[in-house]
């Protein structure tokens, strides 16, 4: 099962601002109930981008300046709360196919690495100013760049920082770590030997 | 040098490390639910992989369990198909389900404990987020996503790199109405929401180790609440003593064994810590959050901050976020806000000893006009220990709806939501937007004897003048 190995993505960036933008913001809990993520596109963000009545409240994902964007500029701690994948899956699905934040939850980050969407990390400032220039000039192709760990376009160069682990894993095409884990069937086997299951007497 | 618990039962489950520089991490136990494993079993069937470990992993359904009505077919259809998939493939896999007949039911956080299953020295993962409660046992437990179900039915492993180790120390006794969901929340409200990014919390110190095994599972549940992928405490005298007995518990001489092995895994007195904190119980208070993320919290004779006090452009900007949305005035009292919807109930606060708590308080108390007031135990066990010790006829008295077991209005997956900008006093975990349900509803975390207040005032009250709780 040969995976695409993620170096450069590139393309224009939609801000998402805000601290701890929590996976119940990235999708409300009614869209959980399902028994596949193949559905989840159009869930993105759903509450913060439309009213009661399905009226868009004119959020910058709905901006038409930043429609086909591929990289979403995030603030502190993006992806906190609930583990459910359904947060990385409904924004890969919709065509996200990088994300940078001025950090991010633990369980999400090891959502996005498993399912090839590398997360990676700027100064709050670098992150404000890179938003600011995506604003003014929507079109902006960026592109994010784990080999060299930069975030850069034309007219401005920020550095990007990334647990080696995944930016690793996500280079050589080794994201979906299924298949390293079954390469050591034995070591496991001994350590299953080794340390006791819980069983009802 | 000394280790901590963290290190040890990290290295007593690697398999080994992978060519990414990850650790290959033996999962010793893993808890499935219905919202987080269906599309790990399809992804194993897309695969053409089995389950390669059945008897490590156990599964209950609880997000979209109603609580009132349980006859099934369910009126949501895509609950239903849900809670046939987990069947389906429970039963497809050889997994011990523990389904609403077996009596065994119940939220997974709280299942897994009460049957003690969950054990010291353990790793303990769930497709769920609040998994770090089974930490309280002394374990590392973590909250996993979809694909980790997956790799964890294929192989029994997971890739992980570990964290680093915080101490967070609380010294000290905890004042009359100061409970265990307090100094959760003045925890995260003191470290931040986002605090515990790349750490695990070890919780430690005298109020700690006072504390009994259902406050070490709030206060560990809440761990991820400031962003530390788990929270633990030291196995001692009360882990071992709650464990005795339970069903999945070691039995006879096997007992002795596993006491002394659990034992091992506290972390060493010279264990070296990447960071460490201090806090002192005196200086907890009943704790109200008045935002939308679980560190906008307040003492409950606090006001609620005004943006413009905010030490930073990103605080002022969260703040007016906030308040925004909760309709809130800055420098407002918190005490006095009305409420509109008391839930006393999940993994975080659904446990005997919350309602137990809470009961004697109840006693010969009305909720208020106007209120809707829930009470869900959060398993079925803990439900029929409420009923034998007349806890639930309490509750039913006092005007409660007392509901069956299930996460209900925390996350408002099944039929429990609230509706349009109602102000809930929840014990629930999370104030964040639309989290119970409504895309405008509004939370206020508390502790059980805090929303009981609530719940006979109509309004955010101090527990402590309400029911006369005195130093």
């Amino acid at each position: 099962m040969p995976l695409n190995k993620i170096i450069t993505i590139t393309g224009k960036a939609v801000p998402v601002p805000g601290a701890d933008m929590d996976t119940d913001r990235i999708i409300p809990a009614r869209f959980l109930k399902c028994l596949t993520f193949d559905e989840l596109a159009g869930t993105m963000f759903y509450d913060e981008r439309f009213d009661a009545e399905g009226r868009s409240k004119g959020h910058p994902v709905d901006d038409p300046a930043h429609a086909g964007a591929c990289i979403i500029f995030g603030g502190e701690n993006f992806g906190c709360g609930s583990s459910r994948e359904h947060a990385p899956q409904a924004i890969k699905r919709s065509g996200i196919r990088a994300i940078v934040a001025v950090s991010f939850a633990e369980i999400f980050i090891g959502n996005c690495s498993g399912i090839g969407l590398p997360c990676l990390s700027t100064s709050a400032e670098n992150l404000e100013a890179a938003a600011e220039l995506t604003r003014r000039k929507p079109e902006t192709v960026w592109t994010v760049d784990l080999a060299e760990l930069r975030l850069s376009c034309g007219e401005a160069s920020y550095p990007l920082s990334m647990a080696p682990g995944f930016r690793d894993a996500l280079m050589n095409g080794r994201w979906d770590a299924v298949v390293e884990l079954m390469n050591a069937p034995e070591a496991v086997e001994r350590l299953a030997a080794q340390l006791p299951a819980p069983s009802c007497h | 040098m000394g280790k901590t618990l963290y290190r040890k039962v990290w290295d007593a489950h690697t398999v080994g490390i992978l060519p990414d520089g990850r650790t290959q991490l033996f999962i010793a136990t893993m808890f499935l639910h219905e919202v987080t494993s269906p599309q790990a079993f399809a992804m194993l069937r897309d695969l053409k992989l089995p389950v390669l470990h059945p008897e490590r992993i156990f599964a209950t359904p609880d997000h979209i369990i109603p609580t009132d009505d349980q006859t099934e077919p369910y009126a949501d259809p895509l609950a239903a198909s849900m809670l046939e998939a987990l069947r389906n493939n429970c039963a497809q896999n050889g997994i011990r389900l523990f389904d609403l007949p077996t009596g065994q039911q119940g939220i997974v956080h709280m299942v897994g404990p009460e049957l003690g299953i969950s054990q010291p020295g353990m790793t303990i993962v769930c497709g769920d987020s609040h998994t770090a409660t089974h930490g309280a046992m002394g374990s590392i437990a973590i909250g996993i996503g979809t694909t980790q179900v997956r790799d964890v039915l294929a192989t029994q492993t997971l890739a992980m790199a570990p964290l680093k180790v915080r101490q967070v120390r609380v010294e000290g006794k905890l004042r009359p109405g100061v409970t265990p969901k307090d100094v959760a929340l003045h925890i995260i409200n003191r470290l931040g929401a986002d605090g515990g990014i790349g750490y695990a919390y070890e919780f430690a110190g005298s109020t700690i180790e006072a504390m009994e095994m259902d406050g070490r599972m709030t206060l560990c549940n809440l761990a991820i609440e400031g962003a530390a992928r788990c929270g633990y405490v030291n196995p001692d005298e009360k882990t071992f003593a709650y464990l005795k007995g339970r069903p999945y518990a070691p039995k006879g001489a096997a007992w002795d064994a596993a006491v002394e092995r659990w034992r091992s895994f506290a972390s060493d007195p010279d264990a070296v810590y990447d960071d460490v904190v201090v806090m002192q119980a005196e200086d907890i208070e009943p704790t109200v959050t008045w935002g939308i993320s679980p560190d906008m919290s307040i003492g409950i004779n606090d006001c609620v901050p005004a943006p413009d006090d905010a030490a930073d452009d990103e605080t002022r900007q969260a703040r007016e976020t906030a308040l925004a949305y909760m309709k809130l005035k800055p420098g407002q009292p918190i005490k006095g806000l009305p409420v509109d919807v008391v839930f006393i109930g999940s993994c975080t606060n659904g446990r005997i000893s919350d309602f137990r708590a809470v009961a004697p308080l109840l006693k010969g108390r009305k909720v208020a006009p106007g209120i809707k007031a829930l009470a869900v135990p959060g398993s079925q066990m803990t439900a029929r220990q409420c009923e034998q010790e007349g806890l639930a006829d309490i509750f039913r008295e006092a005007g409660f709806e007392w509901r069956l077991a299930g996460c209900s209005m925390c996350l408002a997956m099944n039929p429990d939501k609230l509706v349009g900008d109602q102000i809930c006093a929840s014990t629930s975990n999370r104030n964040f937007k639309g989290r119970q349900g409504s895309p405008t509803g509004r939370t206020l975390l508390m502790s059980p004897v805090m929303a009981a207040a609530a719940a006979v005032t109509g309004c955010v009250s101090d527990a402590r003048e309400v029911f006369g709780i005195n130093d």
